[in-house]
């Protein structure tokens, strides 16, 4: 069996080649530790016990291998195969496991037992209880290591995405520009750039705090958008005019945190930025009976939803309204008449 | 206008950040005084103009700028920079980013001056160095009065390769590897018109549409002019200017008028086209 990828795009790896020689060896051991054990009740020598043990063993392993090659691929979710596959495995494999060591002992000729029916009888019940046990014991270690993968992807890719989410909010690119302008800030008016080193602290520790699941009162994330505009504002100088409005009564209402950035920096990047004058971004909010409606406004290019590059940022917003609203909320964009772009959120107000 | 016979070297500055744009001017005034920053611009349009005004001696000119990104307005300047025997020699361009490792690795494989944002003392002193040197080096007048001598047409050749190298670069960066196009899909009313890619003769860039013109038709395509040159064979399709992919095969001859413009006429067509001097490179007889 081959290591492929099934369509879960987990590993299936299941009894791989190196697997198998391992739970060869272990047969090996386990095989000699029975006929040990049997020599301590029978009659017969510990080699003769130890041929027979090898043998009966690695029939009873090759047959079980066999129907699973053809039968069972997926053994740890096709277990009630496994519940007709290995008591014929032991029976077939028995049977001609004692067969084979009667032949290689006594030649071809011979054809009668050594023991008794009884005899047959108890070691065949004697295989059937290790065969069901090392079975279950490879099954559980192969479930084991698979639960074990999947949990190793499965934070991979939250890894991952939190590194993707970081990149777009602490884009490399703002950071070292703004760094830039508090160098030059500090020279010429350190006050100035204290209160620039202020925003970009608060905005610092928002985003590396900021989780998928964590909200915040609508009066902390619009001092976030100030932070960020702020320094925006710094590096753009009179290129850009900010306004952030918001009604008293709807400041402790609970929004996702840092939701609306991702908004404001593509006004700021793909509205405003390419454009020789720049221009201005507003930020309102208002309620409407149960659900609280957001807009962000620029007067720039206008939104192009062909460009990838704002991809990211705006659909991580629509799966968090989807994981915590359901389809109580919303992202949708217009292009006014007056042009630039318009983007409005809405979502549920919760008590 | 100012020329290198000027005492003092020139410098235009093309910064969107005032703050950074200011600080530029003072470091550069205390590292280098003879320095006379001419002009101080925010944006890559403003940029070509006042470079073609004042023909400075150095360009500082930030990557990304509203308008136009400091590497076109560079490429432009080149285009349109004078070559006859009066006029000075092409500047010494040093490139100024913020953060972006792949422009950065570019920098350094090309060998062009870049600073980095914030600007460090030490860094930009460096650099200022080195442009001294070249200054003093380039300048000897009078010793070709005709036209401009073999090492300053070599110099602005370098500086169009470097120019070039870089721009071509950041087009092709992700998408090196596409299958080649044998065929394209052009839509005709309700039709989708094929055409084999060897009866395509030339592409001409016409704002957000490509047109496509083969012996006798002319076709629309919706794409961009750099997603379509990465799908051509660059031996079979040349890009003559930066809006011009041309069938190479399909040029007949070549001439330069007397201020050094090439252009190119094709075998099945009868239109006479441009070709960029950022791309001249490939028309020498052999």
């Amino acid at each position: 069996m081959s290591a492929t990828t099934n369509h879960q795009g987990q590993p299936r790896a299941v009894f791989t080649a190196r697997s198998a020689l391992r739970q060869f060896m272990t047969l090996l051991v386990f095989n000699t530790l029975i006929a040990i054990g049997v020599s301590a009740f029978s009659e017969h020598s510990l080699l003769i016990n130890l041929l027979f043990s090898q043998l009966i063993g690695l029939c009873i392993w090759g047959c079980l291998q066999l129907q699973m090659l053809i039968f069972i691929p997926q053994p740890l979710t096709q277990w009630k195969r496994m519940l007709i596959a290995v008591p014929i495995a032991v029976v077939g494999g028995y049977l001609s496991g004692q067969a084979l060591s009667m032949r290689i002992l006594f030649g071809p000729d011979f054809n009668v037992a050594p023991t008794g029916a009884q005899n047959t009888l108890g070691y065949l019940l004697l295989s059937l209880a290790v065969g069901a046990a090392t079975t279950y014991y490879f099954m559980s270690r192969e479930r084991l290591a698979q639960e074990i993968r999947r949990a190793d992807v499965a934070s991979h890719q939250a890894t991952e995405a939190r590194l993707r989410l970081l990149e777009s909010q602490l884009e490399p690119h703002m950071l070292f520009n703004t760094l830039s302008n508090l160098r030059v800030l500090m020279g010429i008016d350190a006050v100035r750039a204290q209160t620039m080193l202020d925003h970009m602290t608060d905005y610092l520790r928002a985003t590396l705090r900021a989780s998928q699941a964590s909200t915040h009162p609508l009066a902390t994330e619009y001092a976030r958008l100030n932070d960020y505009l702020e320094l925006i504002a710094l590096r753009m100088g009179p290129r850009l005019q900010f306004e952030l409005n918001l009604p008293e009564e709807l400041a402790t209402i609970p929004v996702p945190a840092l939701l609306l950035q991702p908004l404001v920096e593509n006004s700021i990047r793909h509205g405003l930025e390419p454009t020789v004058a720049g221009g201005h971004v507003r930020v309102s909010a208002c309620k409407d009976g149960s659900q609280l409606h957001i807009n962000v406004h620029d007067n720039g290019v206008g939104f192009n939803p062909a460009d990838n590059e704002q991809g990211y940022g705006l659909q991580h917003i629509r799966e968090r309204l989807q994981t915590l609203y359901g389809n109580h909320a919303g992202l949708s964009f217009e292009l006014p008449a007056g042009g630039g772009t318009l983007a409005h959120i809405t979502l549920p107000i919760s008590a | 206008m100012m020329t290198h016979t000027s005492p003092r070297p020139t410098a235009l500055i093309a910064e969107d950040e005032p703050l950074l744009a200011q600080s530029l001017r003072e470091e550069l005034s205390r590292l280098w005084p003879e320095l006379n920053v001419v002009a101080t611009v925010g944006d890559g349009l403003s940029a070509v103009r006042e470079g073609l005004r004042w023909l400075p001696d150095v360009l500082f000119f930030d990557i990304r700028m509203p308008g136009q990104t400091g590497l076109e307005a560079a490429s432009e300047l080149a285009e349109s920079w004078p070559t006859d025997r009066t006029s000075p020699e092409f500047p010494q361009l040093v490139l100024v980013t913020a953060y972006d490792n792949y422009a950065v690795a570019a920098f350094e494989a090309q060998a062009m001056d870049y600073l980095l944002k914030p600007v460090q003392t030490e860094r930009l002193k460096a650099t200022i160095q080195r442009i001294q040197k070249r200054l003093l080096l380039r300048s000897r007048p009078g010793n070709n009065p005709g036209q401009q001598s073999p090492a300053q047409s070599k110099a602005f050749d370098d500086a169009l390769a470097q120019i070039r190298n870089l721009m071509e670069l950041g087009t092709s960066s992700n998408q090196t590897s596409l299958p080649k196009l044998t065929m394209i899909q052009a839509g005709v009313g309700n039709a989708i018109q094929m055409i084999a890619i060897q009866d395509v003769i030339y592409v001409e860039a016409a704002d957000k549409y490509l047109r496509v013109l083969t012996a006798t038709r002319e076709y629309l395509i919706r794409t961009a002019l750099k997603d379509l040159l990465a799908q051509l064979d660059p031996d079979q399709f040349w890009q003559i200017h930066r809006g011009l992919i041309v069938q190479a095969a399909q040029i007949a001859t070549v001439e330069r008028d007397e201020s050094g413009r090439t252009s190119v006429r094709l075998r099945q067509r009868s239109e006479k086209l441009a070709v960029s001097r950022l791309y001249a490179h490939r028309f020498r007889a052999m």
